[in-house]
Protein backbone atom coordinates (compact mmCIF):
# COMPACT_ATOMS: atom_id res chain seq x y z
CA UNK A 1 0.00 0.00 0.00
CA UNK A 2 2.99 2.36 1.20
CA UNK A 3 4.46 2.05 -2.59
CA UNK A 4 1.17 2.40 -4.33
CA UNK A 5 0.51 5.85 -2.71
CA UNK A 6 4.51 6.69 -3.57
CA UNK A 7 3.97 5.25 -7.66
CA UNK A 8 0.85 7.57 -7.69
CA UNK A 9 2.73 10.39 -6.72
CA UNK A 10 5.39 9.78 -9.22
CA UNK A 11 3.27 9.70 -12.11
CA UNK A 12 1.78 12.61 -10.94
CA UNK A 13 4.51 14.23 -10.59
CA UNK A 14 5.67 13.98 -14.04
CA UNK A 15 1.94 15.06 -15.36
CA UNK A 16 2.48 18.36 -13.42
CA UNK A 17 5.98 18.80 -15.07
CA UNK A 18 4.03 19.58 -18.08
CA UNK A 19 1.64 21.69 -16.76
CA UNK A 20 1.86 25.45 -16.27
CA UNK A 21 5.10 26.06 -18.54
CA UNK A 22 7.49 28.52 -17.57
CA UNK A 23 8.54 31.35 -20.47
CA UNK A 24 10.03 29.53 -23.74
CA UNK A 25 13.00 31.89 -23.40
CA UNK A 26 13.48 30.75 -19.86
CA UNK A 27 13.40 26.82 -20.10
CA UNK A 28 15.04 26.93 -23.54
CA UNK A 29 18.17 28.33 -20.81
CA UNK A 30 17.17 25.94 -18.74
CA UNK A 31 17.05 22.80 -21.27
CA UNK A 32 20.89 23.86 -22.78
CA UNK A 33 21.94 24.14 -19.09
CA UNK A 34 20.41 20.61 -18.43
CA UNK A 35 22.00 19.09 -21.42
CA UNK A 36 25.45 20.09 -20.17
CA UNK A 37 25.34 18.98 -17.12
CA UNK A 38 23.47 15.78 -17.69
CA UNK A 39 24.60 14.48 -20.92
CA UNK A 40 28.14 16.41 -21.89
CA UNK A 41 29.48 16.14 -18.54
CA UNK A 42 28.63 12.55 -18.69
CA UNK A 43 30.56 11.72 -21.83
CA UNK A 44 34.10 11.27 -20.34
CA UNK A 45 33.49 9.29 -17.83
CA UNK A 46 31.19 6.90 -20.55
CA UNK A 47 34.29 6.85 -22.93
CA UNK A 48 36.65 5.63 -20.21
CA UNK A 49 34.61 3.18 -18.98
CA UNK A 50 33.46 1.38 -22.53
CA UNK A 51 37.13 1.71 -23.79
CA UNK A 52 38.66 -0.55 -20.54
CA UNK A 53 34.98 -2.74 -20.36
CA UNK A 54 35.13 -3.27 -24.16
CA UNK A 55 38.85 -4.37 -23.91
CA UNK A 56 37.84 -6.74 -21.18
CA UNK A 57 35.39 -8.76 -22.73
CA UNK A 58 37.09 -8.62 -26.36
CA UNK A 59 40.46 -10.31 -23.97
CA UNK A 60 37.95 -12.72 -21.65
CA UNK A 61 36.18 -13.94 -24.91
CA UNK A 62 39.37 -14.37 -27.05
CA UNK A 63 40.52 -16.27 -23.95
CA UNK A 64 37.33 -18.84 -23.96
CA UNK A 65 37.25 -19.33 -27.64
CA UNK A 66 40.62 -21.52 -27.68
CA UNK A 67 39.15 -24.53 -29.85
CA UNK A 68 41.29 -24.09 -33.66
CA UNK A 69 38.37 -24.89 -35.17
CA UNK A 70 36.55 -21.82 -34.22
CA UNK A 71 37.42 -18.31 -36.60
CA UNK A 72 38.96 -15.95 -34.99
CA UNK A 73 36.35 -13.12 -36.00
CA UNK A 74 34.40 -14.77 -33.60
CA UNK A 75 35.59 -12.88 -30.81
CA UNK A 76 35.27 -9.48 -32.64
CA UNK A 77 31.19 -10.72 -32.67
CA UNK A 78 30.55 -11.18 -29.40
CA UNK A 79 32.06 -8.15 -28.28
CA UNK A 80 29.95 -6.40 -30.56
CA UNK A 81 26.86 -8.43 -29.30
CA UNK A 82 27.66 -7.78 -25.49
CA UNK A 83 28.55 -4.22 -25.67
CA UNK A 84 25.61 -3.48 -28.21
CA UNK A 85 22.56 -5.60 -26.51
CA UNK A 86 23.85 -5.02 -22.62
CA UNK A 87 26.46 -3.59 -21.62
CA UNK A 88 25.96 0.00 -23.68
CA UNK A 89 22.57 -0.13 -22.68
CA UNK A 90 22.13 -1.08 -19.50
CA UNK A 91 25.37 -1.16 -17.29
CA UNK A 92 25.81 2.50 -18.73
CA UNK A 93 22.59 3.30 -17.31
CA UNK A 94 23.32 2.26 -13.96
CA UNK A 95 26.73 3.86 -13.94
CA UNK A 96 24.55 6.84 -14.72
CA UNK A 97 22.37 6.10 -11.81
CA UNK A 98 24.99 6.94 -10.08
CA UNK A 99 26.65 10.09 -11.59
CA UNK A 100 23.35 11.94 -12.55
CA UNK A 101 20.98 10.48 -10.64
CA UNK A 102 22.42 11.61 -7.71
CA UNK A 103 23.03 14.90 -9.04
CA UNK A 104 19.88 15.29 -9.63
CA UNK A 105 18.49 14.10 -6.36
CA UNK A 106 20.78 16.46 -4.58
CA UNK A 107 20.56 19.29 -6.33
CA UNK A 108 16.60 19.55 -6.05
CA UNK A 109 16.81 18.20 -2.49
CA UNK A 110 19.43 20.92 -1.67
CA UNK A 111 16.29 23.31 -3.10
CA UNK A 112 14.02 21.76 -1.17
CA UNK A 113 15.23 21.74 2.39
CA UNK A 114 16.45 25.26 1.93
CA UNK A 115 12.89 26.61 0.55
CA UNK A 116 13.75 27.45 -2.84
CA UNK A 117 11.18 24.84 -4.30
CA UNK A 118 8.80 26.84 -1.48
CA UNK A 119 10.62 30.30 -2.87
CA UNK A 120 9.30 29.24 -6.84
CA UNK A 121 5.85 28.26 -5.15
CA UNK A 122 5.22 31.30 -3.74
CA UNK A 123 6.20 33.58 -7.21
CA UNK A 124 3.53 31.43 -8.77
CA UNK A 125 6.29 29.17 -10.92
CA UNK A 126 5.43 26.07 -11.29
CA UNK A 127 8.50 24.30 -9.47
CA UNK A 128 7.89 20.71 -11.34
CA UNK A 129 7.72 22.52 -14.52
CA UNK A 130 10.77 24.43 -13.89
CA UNK A 131 13.01 21.71 -11.99
CA UNK A 132 12.05 18.51 -13.93
CA UNK A 133 10.36 18.77 -17.16
CA UNK A 134 13.88 20.25 -18.45
CA UNK A 135 15.92 17.43 -17.33
CA UNK A 136 13.43 15.07 -19.28
CA UNK A 137 13.65 16.88 -22.12
CA UNK A 138 17.99 16.90 -21.71
CA UNK A 139 17.60 13.08 -20.91
CA UNK A 140 16.31 12.60 -24.62
CA UNK A 141 19.73 13.02 -25.65
CA UNK A 142 21.03 10.37 -23.86
CA UNK A 143 20.52 7.89 -26.53
CA UNK A 144 23.57 10.15 -28.27
CA UNK A 145 25.79 8.72 -24.76
CA UNK A 146 24.85 5.20 -25.09
CA UNK A 147 25.88 5.87 -28.79
CA UNK A 148 29.07 7.12 -27.84
CA UNK A 149 29.49 4.17 -25.70
CA UNK A 150 29.42 1.74 -28.43
CA UNK A 151 31.41 2.89 -30.69
CA UNK A 152 34.16 3.50 -27.72
CA UNK A 153 33.42 -0.31 -26.39
CA UNK A 154 33.82 -1.93 -29.69
CA UNK A 155 37.25 0.80 -30.31
CA UNK A 156 38.51 -0.81 -26.92
CA UNK A 157 38.21 -4.23 -27.83
CA UNK A 158 40.03 -3.98 -31.27
CA UNK A 159 43.03 -2.17 -30.28
CA UNK A 160 42.91 -4.68 -27.25
CA UNK A 161 43.03 -7.57 -29.43
CA UNK A 162 45.57 -5.73 -31.96
CA UNK A 163 48.02 -5.98 -29.04
CA UNK A 164 47.14 -9.48 -28.15
CA UNK A 165 48.21 -10.19 -31.76
CA UNK A 166 45.10 -10.74 -33.25
CA UNK A 167 44.69 -9.17 -37.32
CA UNK A 168 42.61 -6.34 -36.74
CA UNK A 169 41.17 -7.71 -40.16
CA UNK A 170 39.43 -10.88 -38.20
CA UNK A 171 38.20 -8.69 -35.67
CA UNK A 172 36.19 -6.55 -38.20
CA UNK A 173 34.99 -8.98 -40.05
CA UNK A 174 33.63 -10.14 -36.41
CA UNK A 175 31.70 -7.12 -36.08
CA UNK A 176 30.25 -6.71 -39.42
CA UNK A 177 29.18 -10.59 -38.96
CA UNK A 178 25.47 -11.74 -39.30
CA UNK A 179 24.02 -7.63 -38.31
CA UNK A 180 20.46 -7.60 -37.32
CA UNK A 181 19.18 -4.42 -37.15
CA UNK A 182 16.43 -5.34 -34.97
CA UNK A 183 19.05 -5.84 -32.16
CA UNK A 184 19.82 -1.87 -32.25
CA UNK A 185 16.27 -1.23 -32.06
CA UNK A 186 15.42 -3.63 -29.03
CA UNK A 187 18.85 -1.61 -27.15
CA UNK A 188 17.62 2.16 -28.40
CA UNK A 189 13.93 1.54 -26.81
CA UNK A 190 16.04 0.31 -23.64
CA UNK A 191 17.86 3.14 -23.48
CA UNK A 192 14.92 5.79 -24.32
CA UNK A 193 13.64 3.93 -21.16
CA UNK A 194 16.29 4.48 -18.99
CA UNK A 195 16.77 7.91 -19.81
CA UNK A 196 12.91 8.56 -18.79
CA UNK A 197 13.83 6.94 -15.62
CA UNK A 198 17.28 8.50 -14.88
CA UNK A 199 15.39 12.06 -15.22
CA UNK A 200 12.21 11.17 -13.31
CA UNK A 201 13.42 8.75 -10.43
CA UNK A 202 15.69 10.80 -9.24
CA UNK A 203 14.04 13.85 -9.47
CA UNK A 204 11.31 12.29 -7.18
CA UNK A 205 13.48 11.47 -4.42
CA UNK A 206 14.64 15.06 -4.64
CA UNK A 207 11.78 16.75 -4.65
CA UNK A 208 8.98 14.87 -2.16
CA UNK A 209 12.10 14.51 0.68
CA UNK A 210 12.13 16.02 4.15
CA UNK A 211 14.54 17.21 6.37
CA UNK A 212 18.24 18.45 6.47
CA UNK A 213 21.37 18.22 5.00
CA UNK A 214 21.68 15.03 6.37
CA UNK A 215 18.80 13.69 4.85
CA UNK A 216 20.07 14.69 1.58
CA UNK A 217 22.94 12.20 1.66
CA UNK A 218 20.80 9.92 2.49
CA UNK A 219 17.59 10.74 -0.18
CA UNK A 220 20.77 10.44 -2.89
CA UNK A 221 21.57 6.81 -1.64
CA UNK A 222 17.89 5.98 -1.46
CA UNK A 223 17.94 7.43 -5.38
CA UNK A 224 20.19 5.35 -6.78
CA UNK A 225 18.81 2.02 -5.03
CA UNK A 226 15.59 2.39 -6.54
CA UNK A 227 16.82 4.21 -9.76
CA UNK A 228 19.20 1.00 -10.44
CA UNK A 229 16.46 -1.61 -9.29
CA UNK A 230 14.08 -0.17 -11.69
CA UNK A 231 16.47 -0.15 -14.76
CA UNK A 232 16.89 -3.90 -13.72
CA UNK A 233 13.66 -4.58 -13.82
CA UNK A 234 12.52 -2.79 -16.75
CA UNK A 235 15.70 -4.14 -18.61
CA UNK A 236 14.18 -7.66 -18.25
CA UNK A 237 10.82 -7.04 -18.97
CA UNK A 238 11.81 -5.34 -22.22
CA UNK A 239 14.21 -8.01 -23.13
CA UNK A 240 11.37 -10.77 -22.47
CA UNK A 241 9.18 -8.50 -24.47
CA UNK A 242 11.05 -8.26 -27.57
CA UNK A 243 14.14 -10.82 -27.31
CA UNK A 244 12.45 -14.22 -26.14
CA UNK B 1 -5.40 44.04 5.46
CA UNK B 2 -5.76 40.47 5.89
CA UNK B 3 -8.55 38.83 8.01
CA UNK B 4 -8.31 35.17 8.84
CA UNK B 5 -11.42 33.99 10.25
CA UNK B 6 -11.86 30.33 12.57
CA UNK B 7 -8.64 28.75 10.58
CA UNK B 8 -7.98 25.02 11.18
CA UNK B 9 -5.14 23.14 9.93
CA UNK B 10 -3.48 19.68 11.12
CA UNK B 11 -1.04 17.23 9.75
CA UNK B 12 -1.55 13.36 9.34
CA UNK B 13 -4.14 13.85 12.03
CA UNK B 14 -2.39 16.20 14.43
CA UNK B 15 -3.79 19.29 15.08
CA UNK B 16 -1.35 22.29 14.28
CA UNK B 17 -3.49 25.38 13.73
CA UNK B 18 -6.91 25.49 15.81
CA UNK B 19 -9.53 27.75 15.38
CA UNK B 20 -7.30 30.84 14.42
CA UNK B 21 -8.81 34.35 14.24
CA UNK B 22 -7.14 37.66 13.48
CA UNK B 23 -6.47 40.85 11.30
CA UNK B 24 -2.94 41.84 9.90
CA UNK B 25 -3.24 45.73 9.62
CA UNK B 26 -2.17 47.33 6.11
CA UNK B 27 1.20 49.75 6.59
CA UNK B 28 1.40 47.94 9.80
CA UNK B 29 4.58 45.10 10.73
CA UNK B 30 2.32 42.31 12.23
CA UNK B 31 4.33 40.02 14.42
CA UNK B 32 3.29 36.35 15.28
CA UNK B 33 5.57 35.22 18.18
CA UNK B 34 5.36 32.10 20.13
CA UNK B 35 7.86 29.04 20.99
CA UNK B 36 9.57 27.23 18.84
CA UNK B 37 7.22 24.70 17.00
CA UNK B 38 3.59 26.64 17.91
CA UNK B 39 2.63 26.67 14.56
CA UNK B 40 3.95 29.97 13.36
CA UNK B 41 5.33 28.93 9.98
CA UNK B 42 2.58 26.93 9.43
CA UNK B 43 -0.06 29.51 9.80
CA UNK B 44 2.37 31.56 7.69
CA UNK B 45 2.39 29.46 5.14
CA UNK B 46 -1.33 29.42 4.93
CA UNK B 47 -1.41 32.74 4.55
CA UNK B 48 0.87 32.23 1.54
CA UNK B 49 -1.58 29.44 -0.28
CA UNK B 50 2.19 27.11 0.23
CA UNK B 51 -0.75 24.76 2.92
CA UNK B 52 -4.11 24.74 2.32
CA UNK B 53 -6.28 25.10 5.57
CA UNK B 54 -8.28 22.24 6.53
CA UNK B 55 -11.35 25.08 7.54
CA UNK B 56 -11.61 28.52 8.01
CA UNK B 57 -10.97 31.69 5.34
CA UNK B 58 -8.22 33.88 4.74
CA UNK B 59 -9.84 37.42 3.41
CA UNK B 60 -7.26 39.49 1.21
CA UNK B 61 -8.54 42.99 1.28
CA UNK B 62 -12.39 41.81 1.09
CA UNK B 63 -11.77 39.15 -1.39
CA UNK B 64 -11.97 35.53 0.36
CA UNK B 65 -9.54 32.97 -0.70
CA UNK B 66 -12.81 30.79 -0.91
CA UNK B 67 -14.13 32.90 -4.04
CA UNK B 68 -11.02 33.11 -5.47
CA UNK B 69 -10.48 30.32 -8.77
CA UNK B 70 -6.97 29.30 -9.46
CA UNK B 71 -6.24 32.36 -12.08
CA UNK B 72 -6.98 35.34 -9.22
CA UNK B 73 -4.67 32.70 -6.68
CA UNK B 74 -1.97 33.43 -9.68
CA UNK B 75 -3.03 36.86 -8.81
CA UNK B 76 -3.22 37.31 -5.99
CA UNK B 77 0.66 35.47 -5.40
CA UNK B 78 1.92 38.05 -7.47
CA UNK B 79 1.17 40.11 -4.99
CA UNK B 80 3.03 38.46 -2.08
CA UNK B 81 6.93 38.73 -1.37
CA UNK B 82 8.33 36.13 1.05
CA UNK B 83 11.40 36.82 3.04
CA UNK B 84 12.02 32.99 4.03
CA UNK B 85 13.92 31.92 7.34
CA UNK B 86 16.85 30.79 5.43
CA UNK B 87 16.69 33.35 3.03
CA UNK B 88 16.28 30.18 -0.10
CA UNK B 89 18.14 32.39 -2.32
CA UNK B 90 18.69 30.59 -5.55
CA UNK B 91 22.53 29.12 -5.37
CA UNK B 92 23.58 29.63 -8.92
CA UNK B 93 22.63 32.88 -9.27
CA UNK B 94 24.37 36.32 -8.20
CA UNK B 95 22.62 38.99 -6.23
CA UNK B 96 21.28 40.19 -9.43
CA UNK B 97 20.00 37.62 -10.64
CA UNK B 98 18.17 36.85 -7.96
CA UNK B 99 16.36 39.99 -7.60
CA UNK B 100 15.75 40.22 -11.53
CA UNK B 101 14.13 36.40 -11.18
CA UNK B 102 10.63 37.11 -10.38
CA UNK B 103 10.10 39.89 -12.69
CA UNK B 104 11.88 38.03 -15.52
CA UNK B 105 9.96 35.03 -14.79
CA UNK B 106 6.78 36.62 -13.93
CA UNK B 107 6.46 39.95 -15.99
CA UNK B 108 6.54 40.80 -19.67
CA UNK B 109 9.29 43.69 -19.24
CA UNK B 110 12.05 44.35 -21.25
CA UNK B 111 15.49 43.41 -20.28
CA UNK B 112 16.41 47.30 -19.05
CA UNK B 113 13.37 47.88 -17.75
CA UNK B 114 14.03 44.37 -15.27
CA UNK B 115 17.50 45.79 -14.76
CA UNK B 116 16.65 48.91 -13.42
CA UNK B 117 13.85 47.71 -10.84
CA UNK B 118 15.90 45.01 -9.84
CA UNK B 119 19.01 47.70 -8.89
CA UNK B 120 16.45 49.89 -7.43
CA UNK B 121 15.34 47.29 -4.86
CA UNK B 122 19.14 46.23 -3.79
CA UNK B 123 19.63 50.52 -3.66
CA UNK B 124 17.05 50.26 -1.19
CA UNK B 125 18.67 47.09 0.93
CA UNK B 126 21.98 48.84 0.73
CA UNK B 127 24.03 45.92 -1.04
CA UNK B 128 25.21 47.84 -4.38
CA UNK B 129 28.45 46.81 -3.83
CA UNK B 130 27.64 43.02 -3.58
CA UNK B 131 25.51 42.76 -7.01
CA UNK B 132 27.37 40.34 -8.61
CA UNK B 133 28.28 38.42 -6.00
CA UNK B 134 26.77 34.42 -4.90
CA UNK B 135 25.15 34.01 -2.02
CA UNK B 136 27.58 31.79 -0.34
CA UNK B 137 30.05 34.64 -0.48
CA UNK B 138 27.64 36.90 1.72
CA UNK B 139 26.82 37.23 5.11
CA UNK B 140 23.79 35.67 7.13
CA UNK B 141 22.35 39.46 7.06
CA UNK B 142 23.30 40.19 3.77
CA UNK B 143 21.66 37.03 2.52
CA UNK B 144 18.72 38.36 4.53
CA UNK B 145 18.83 41.59 2.86
CA UNK B 146 18.88 40.20 -0.38
CA UNK B 147 15.78 37.91 0.12
CA UNK B 148 13.93 41.52 1.04
CA UNK B 149 14.56 42.72 -2.16
CA UNK B 150 14.10 39.96 -3.88
CA UNK B 151 10.28 39.98 -1.90
CA UNK B 152 10.18 43.81 -2.70
CA UNK B 153 10.82 43.94 -6.36
CA UNK B 154 7.62 43.08 -7.70
CA UNK B 155 5.63 45.94 -5.47
CA UNK B 156 3.94 43.72 -3.25
CA UNK B 157 0.56 44.26 -1.21
CA UNK B 158 1.50 41.65 1.22
CA UNK B 159 5.08 40.83 2.73
CA UNK B 160 5.80 37.86 4.65
CA UNK B 161 8.70 37.18 6.77
CA UNK B 162 9.49 33.99 8.46
CA UNK B 163 11.65 34.88 11.66
CA UNK B 164 13.74 37.06 9.99
CA UNK B 165 16.60 37.56 12.02
CA UNK B 166 17.08 34.18 13.21
CA UNK B 167 21.09 33.27 12.96
CA UNK B 168 21.92 37.32 12.51
CA UNK B 169 23.85 38.78 15.76
CA UNK B 170 21.41 41.17 17.67
CA UNK B 171 22.57 44.88 16.01
CA UNK B 172 22.29 43.23 12.25
CA UNK B 173 18.90 41.50 13.17
CA UNK B 174 17.66 44.80 15.05
CA UNK B 175 19.01 46.35 11.07
CA UNK B 176 16.90 43.95 9.16
CA UNK B 177 13.65 44.34 11.54
CA UNK B 178 14.20 48.77 10.83
CA UNK B 179 14.42 47.70 7.28
CA UNK B 180 11.17 45.91 6.92
CA UNK B 181 9.18 48.41 9.01
CA UNK B 182 10.65 50.97 6.84
CA UNK B 183 9.84 49.50 3.76
CA UNK B 184 6.29 48.31 5.10
CA UNK B 185 5.66 52.20 5.68
CA UNK B 186 7.33 53.54 2.57
CA UNK B 187 5.05 51.39 0.49
CA UNK B 188 2.01 50.92 2.82
CA UNK B 189 2.31 47.17 2.40
CA UNK B 190 0.67 44.49 4.76
CA UNK B 191 3.79 43.03 6.76
CA UNK B 192 3.20 39.64 8.44
CA UNK B 193 6.85 38.53 10.61
CA UNK B 194 7.36 35.26 12.37
CA UNK B 195 9.15 35.82 15.20
CA UNK B 196 10.26 34.25 18.38
CA UNK B 197 12.84 37.43 19.41
CA UNK B 198 11.78 39.70 22.35
CA UNK B 199 13.77 42.62 20.27
CA UNK B 200 11.81 42.72 17.76
CA UNK B 201 8.83 42.71 19.92
CA UNK B 202 9.81 45.60 21.22
CA UNK B 203 10.94 47.17 18.23
CA UNK B 204 8.44 46.70 15.59
CA UNK B 205 6.04 45.04 17.68
CA UNK B 206 3.14 47.14 16.05
CA UNK B 207 0.59 44.26 16.07
CA UNK B 208 1.42 40.94 17.83
CA UNK B 209 -0.38 37.73 18.28
CA UNK B 210 1.13 35.21 20.83
CA UNK B 211 0.22 30.98 19.40
CA UNK B 212 0.51 28.97 22.30
CA UNK B 213 0.04 24.84 20.60
CA UNK B 214 -1.52 26.02 17.74
CA UNK B 215 -4.17 28.54 19.38
CA UNK B 216 -3.69 32.08 19.53
CA UNK B 217 -3.55 33.36 23.34
CA UNK B 218 -3.31 37.25 22.96
CA UNK B 219 -3.15 39.78 20.53
CA UNK B 220 -2.33 43.25 21.31
CA UNK B 221 0.86 45.88 21.07
CA UNK B 222 4.34 45.60 22.37
CA UNK B 223 2.94 48.65 24.44
CA UNK B 224 0.75 46.35 25.98
CA UNK B 225 2.33 43.44 26.08
CA UNK B 226 4.86 43.98 29.40
CA UNK B 227 1.66 44.91 30.93
CA UNK B 228 -0.55 42.42 30.17
CA UNK B 229 -1.18 39.39 33.15
CA UNK B 230 -1.28 36.70 30.88
CA UNK B 231 0.71 33.54 32.13
CA UNK B 232 1.67 32.74 29.49
CA UNK B 233 2.73 35.56 27.82
CA UNK B 234 4.88 36.58 30.89
CA UNK B 235 6.62 33.44 30.52
CA UNK B 236 7.30 34.21 26.96
CA UNK B 237 8.40 37.50 27.78
CA UNK B 238 10.23 37.22 30.59
CA UNK B 239 11.73 33.82 29.85
CA UNK B 240 15.37 34.85 29.73
CA UNK B 241 17.44 35.31 33.15
CA UNK B 242 18.50 39.28 31.69
CA UNK B 243 14.76 40.31 31.47
CA UNK B 244 14.01 38.65 34.66
CA UNK B 245 16.06 40.94 36.52
CA UNK B 246 15.02 43.88 34.27
CA UNK B 247 11.50 43.15 35.71
CA UNK B 248 12.59 43.36 39.30
CA UNK B 249 13.38 46.90 38.53
CA UNK B 250 9.95 48.17 37.22
N1 LIG C 1 4.65 19.75 6.32
C1 LIG C 1 4.43 19.31 7.56
N2 LIG C 1 3.97 18.06 7.79
C2 LIG C 1 3.73 17.62 9.04
N3 LIG C 1 3.92 18.33 10.14
C3 LIG C 1 4.38 19.59 10.01
C4 LIG C 1 4.66 20.15 8.71
N4 LIG C 1 5.10 21.41 8.87
C5 LIG C 1 5.10 21.63 10.21
N5 LIG C 1 4.67 20.55 10.89
C6 LIG C 1 4.51 20.47 12.35
O1 LIG C 1 3.77 21.57 12.79
C7 LIG C 1 4.24 22.06 14.04
C8 LIG C 1 4.48 23.53 13.97
O2 LIG C 1 5.58 23.78 13.13
P1 LIG C 1 6.06 25.22 12.72
O3 LIG C 1 4.91 26.01 12.21
O4 LIG C 1 7.20 25.04 11.79
O5 LIG C 1 6.57 25.84 14.09
P2 LIG C 1 7.27 27.24 14.31
O6 LIG C 1 6.37 27.99 15.22
O7 LIG C 1 8.56 26.93 15.00
O8 LIG C 1 7.47 27.89 13.00
C9 LIG C 1 5.47 21.26 14.38
O9 LIG C 1 5.11 20.30 15.36
C10 LIG C 1 5.84 20.57 13.07
O10 LIG C 1 6.38 19.31 13.32
MG1 LIG D 1 9.19 28.34 11.96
Amino acid sequence: MFYLNDIGKYFIMIRMSFFKPCKWKILKNLIFKEINDLIIESIPIVSILSFFIGAVISIQTALNLTSPFLSKSLVGFATRQSIILEFAPTFMSIIMAGKVGSFITSSIGTMRVTEQIDALEVMGINPLNYLVFPKIVALLFYPFVITISMFVGIFGGLLAMTFAGVPSEAFITGIQMDFEPYHIFYSYIKTILFALILATVPSYHGYYMRGGALEVGKASTKSFVWTSIIIIVVNFIITQLLLS
Amino acid sequence: MIEVKSLIKSFDGNLILNNISTKFVQGKTNLIIGQSGSGKTVLLKCLLGLHSPDEGEIIFDGVSNKNMDEAQKTLLRREMGMVFQGSALFDSMTVLENVMFPLKMLTKKNDDEILERAKNAINRVELDKAIQKLPSELSGGMQKRVAIARAIVMNPKYLFCDEPNSGLDPKTAIVIDNLIQEITKEYNITTVINSHDMNSVMEIGEKIIFLENGTKNWEGSNKEIFSTKNKSITDFVYSSELLKKVKKFL
